[in-house]
């Protein structure tokens, strides 16, 4: 392979006071790769999802997408590039109906340009791709206040806002987690989908089986520090990994 | 036997919310009756009230266009304590471009408005990252500084403030030109809010983190919406200086601030109606309760604590819901 990287992270730091949520993280990400970021809790995988679209300030390191340096960018305008991201806490306009929480995504700039300079019939787009993410067209569901909404549909809304963006590199922060294992199983296809048709996508994970079924490559973190890389079955015959997660017999 | 109140949308409400509602006149005096009666209400009122009453409805109209520009930014996410400061930047602008640079009002009332607005936006930009508690208590701030600056340096007429500036033409034109505007003004912000570009106001409001991850610059929505919500409490500023022909400290006073607030939640917050349904309830009973002296503080307050203990929804949800529905009761268990 020839292409430079979509993503080049490298020496990425951010330090909370004295502590060093990530410290001196690098990887490379080719385009159309599905890569799994996996650790204990607390490792800094939600932080290095906040450092590269820019929700946090990196206390050092640098980002680079397509060749361009977005360390520090507002998050508007990283979006704006082409990162989308997904909340681990769902974050969905409560007051607001479901698919209207779909309108404010396909408002953005980003999605105007792509259409060239026109929006469409949002509504209708939107209910489409809620569609996509399971909200069943014959039920009422996506007319529901978001407040009302379960768990595995606020996800799934989480999911399908991230889509309407468009991106071409999106990243998912545990979005199985809280879910049913037919939850589950019912989004996998939805997110295998979008990778065929050429989307590069992070997927940062607690459910390790179900993420080494789809992942190309897994990155493993611990106390902000990147331990293993690599393919999903070779990382976790590593030493350092089992460690990490079960804890050494030295202790 | 146990009884419990169920409450069904009226029919009439789900049919007339589409083109079908043309189909039938109740249909369309349904929807329409609630959007005309503040149309010829004020209109009626400013032919039937005497002299005296004409100028309370004028206080009125200019606190309810203050209530809801609350409104908005309350809706926005922007929880403003500092009303006064759009108010008051708004008359001054239109004093001193009446007063030094002899314009006339239908020239300084438009600028005013629209500078008022502008001003009022750069002076608050540094802080529309602030949410919550920490905006309002800079807007609370604003005023209370703008007014010291003015003591102390003695612009602008200093405390004795600018008098002798240039009246409006008629009573009936300040009556009708208030009235024009807050009706303007309501009309469209509901419209404005309903529109996609209100919705993003909404989720900010709902969640700017959420807004800004969809690529949207929250700021520079939120200074639109600033500047929208300004320049209505610039217009009612600039209005108030031409009709009392002058300007001073007073304009920055706290109660330009608060009333409009104490209208919104006593009416409903976060309905453009309620906010101007409180202004038309709370401003006409002050007045009521001038006879009492000094009493009259008291039991204006003892009626804000009733109606918001007894309503905290605000009145006009509670208006709205008897309006769309049927309540009645129904027997759970025997």
């Amino acid at each position: 392979m020839s292409a430079s990287p979509l993503l080049n992270v490298s020496n990425l730091s951010k330090y909370f006071g004295g502590v060093k949520a990530v410290n001196a993280f690098s990887f490379k990400l080719m385009e159309g790769e599905l890569l799994g970021f996996i650790g204990p809790n607390g490792s800094g995988k939600t932080t290095v999802v906040n450092l590269i679209t820019g929700f946090v300030k990196p206390s050092g390191g640098e980002v680079t997408y397509r060749g361009q340096n977005i360390t520090g960018w507002a998050p508007y305008k990283i979006v704006r590039l082409g990162i989308a991201r997904t909340f681990q806490m769902v974050r969905p306009f409560y007051q607001l109906p479901a698919f209207k929480n779909m309108i404010i995504p396909l408002y953005s700039p980003r999605v105007k340009g792509m259409a060239g300079g026109k929006y469409g019939d949002r509504d209708a787009i939107a209910l489409d791709l809620l569609e996509e993410v399971g909200f069943e067209r014959d039920s009422f569901v996506a007319y529901k206040i978001a407040s009302v909404l379960p768990q595995g549909y606020l996800k799934r809304l989480e999911l399908a806002k991230g889509i309407a963006l468009q991106p071409d590199l999106l990243i998912l922060d545990e979005l199985f987690s809280g879910l049913s294992l037919a939850e589950v199983a019912s989004i996998v296809p939805i997110i295998e989908k979008l990778r065929y048709g050429g989307m590069t996508i992070i997927m940062i994970e607690h459910r390790l089986k179900e993420l080494f079924r789809i992942a190309d490559r897994v990155i493993v973190l611990n106390f902000g520090e990147k331990i293993a890389d690599g393919l999903s079955k070779e990382v976790m015959e590593s030493d350092e990994v089992k460690k990490a997660y079960l804890g050494s017999e030295e202790d | 036997m146990k009884k419990r109140k169920e409450r069904i949308d009226r029919g009439i409400k789900v049919r007339s919310e589409d083109i079908f509602a043309l189909c039938s006149w109740r249909e369309m005096l349904y929807l329409s009756s609630p959007r005309l009666l503040p149309i010829v209400g004020l209109f009626v009122l400013s032919f039937v009230l005497s002299l005296y009453w004409q100028k309370v409805l004028l206080s009125v109209s200019v606190i309810a266009l203050l209530a809801i520009s609350w409104d908005l930014l309350a809706q926005s996410g922007m929880v403003s304590l500092g009303q006064a400061l759009f108010f008051g930047m708004g008359a001054y602008l239109a004093a001193i471009m009446n007063h030094y640079w002899g314009w006339s009002p239908f020239l300084t009332i438009p600028m005013a408005t629209i500078f008022g607005g502008l001003f009022c936006t750069v002076l608050l930009l540094p802080v529309l990252r602030l949410r919550g508690i920490y905006f309002a208590m800079v807007t609370l701030i604003l005023p209370i500084m703008l007014v010291r600056v003015i003591e102390a340096t003695r612009i602008f007429g200093g405390t004795e403030g600018i008098s002798g500036l240039t009246p409006l033409p008629s009573r009936w034109f300040e009556l009708y030109i208030i009235i024009v505007a807050l009706l303007a003004a309501f009309f469209g912000f509901r419209r404005l809010m309903g529109s996609d570009f209100g919705l993003v106001l909404k989720g900010i409001n709902d969640n700017d983190r959420s807004v800004m991850n969809a690529g949207i610059n929250i700021y520079w929505f939120k200074a639109q919406a600033l500047f929208i919500a300004g320049s209505a409490g610039a217009f009612a500023g600039a209005f108030m200086t031409h009709v009392y022909m002058f300007v001073g400290m007073p304009v920055f006073a706290l109660d330009y601030s608060i009333l409009p607030i104490a209208a919104a939640i006593v009416g409903g917050a976060g309905t453009f109606a309620g906010a101007m349904f409180g202004a038309f309830l709370l401003v006409p009973l002050s007045e009521i309760l001038r006879g009492l002296g000094g009493l009259r503080i008291v039991f204006y307050g003892l009626f804000l604590v009733v109606f918001i203990v007894a309503l905290p929804e605000g009145i006009f949800h509670y208006i709205q819901r008897k309006y769309n529905q049927f309540e009645r009761w129904v027997e759970v268990e025997k």
